[in-house]
């Protein structure tokens, strides 16, 4: 009972979020609903006992991306109001496409419903074993049978972080910034001169 | 009982709402970025459900992966928006033609 009363707030939850966040006017408001968005899935994720997932979610969604979309949108200087332009006019096409999209999809879970389709059998090599918390399950299955997984994704992270320093690094001139192999290459007797001007001439710097 | 239906139709109502933003905001790139993070999300949703229905975490591991695409895709694409800003001052998507020859 509490469990389905727990999915219909979650999911009616998600299911706003997701629409204010397209609709919204100002896309800082954007950004907040899709956090909501995405604490709300995290909590139907949960109820069907993933709980790492869930985690995971809130905190590379809510934790990194949702606070890099509000940094970007606070940074730059945008004139929103110009971008709706076309909502109006975009939104008869868009509307269309998406309920022909969404009756083909909700099409599909009728025609399973009604016993035309059956989901595949899992093989049994990634059962969930008995006893074994989820995130032990996970951790047994992500560090032994999907191992070159796991390290591809983490090269892809790496790409991405390394390109994105790339494309948002720039070189500002006028800014005197420490040059250390110069500062190291510098020796005592080249860096100090022993003079002995003449009385009331002074010495050049 | 909730079954795997309930799941599926939350997903696909997600998954089509990301839809709908990209046509709604056709020129707002930052926008455009939360739909397709919208459609992610619904997938992962989908994978989770299907994992946990059928007993088999594979779905789990696959949900991870596509985290971390969309967190490497988020990444990047706002980089690319920062830089284009720079250099137009406007970051609306349906002027891009910098790459046209």
């Amino acid at each position: 009972m509490i469990q389905t009363f727990a999915f219909y707030l979650f999911a009616v939850m998600v299911i706003a979020s997701g629409a204010v966040t397209i609709l919204a006017r100002n896309p800082v408001h954007s950004v907040l609903w899709l956090i909501l968005a995405f604490f709300n899935a995290a909590g139907l994720m949960v109820l069907v006992g993933a709980e790492f997932i869930a985690m995971l979610l809130v905190i590379v969604y809510v934790g990194a991306v949702a606070v890099l979309f509000l940094f970007v949108v606070m940074m730059l200087d945008i004139d929103f109001a110009t971008l709706r332009a076309g909502f109006v006019r975009n939104f008869p096409l868009g509307f269309a496409i998406a309920l022909v999209l969404l009756c083909e999809l909700v099409l599909g879970v009728g025609a399973y419903r009604v016993g035309a389709l059956q989901l595949g059998t899992p093989d049994g090599t990634a059962a969930t074993a008995l006893g074994a918390s989820n995130i032990e399950a996970i951790g047994a299955l992500l560090y032994g049978r999907y191992l070159f997984l796991f390290e591809a994704a983490g090269l892809i992270l790496l790409v991405a972080m390394i390109g994105a320093i790339v494309l948002t690094h720039r070189q500002r001139s006028g800014v005197r910034g420490q040059n250390i192999s110069r500062q190291i290459a510098r020796r005592p007797d080249e860096a100090t001169v022993n003079v002995r001007p003449e009385v009331g001439k002074g010495v050049s710097l | 009982m909730i079954g795997i239906e309930h799941y599926v139709v939350v997903s696909s109502i997600l998954f089509v709402l990301g839809v709908l933003g990209i046509f709604l905001n056709r020129k707002n790139v930052i926008v455009i970025l939360m739909a397709i993070e919208l459609i992610l999300l619904a997938v992962n949703i989908n994978f989770v459900a299907f994992s946990a229905f059928l007993h088999d975490l594979t779905g789990q591991i696959f949900a991870m992966f596509v985290l971390t695409v969309a967190a490497g895709e988020a990444a990047i694409g706002l980089a690319i928006l920062v830089i284009y800003f720079r250099g137009r001052g406007t970051i609306a998507v349906d002027d891009v033609n910098r790459m046209k020859g």
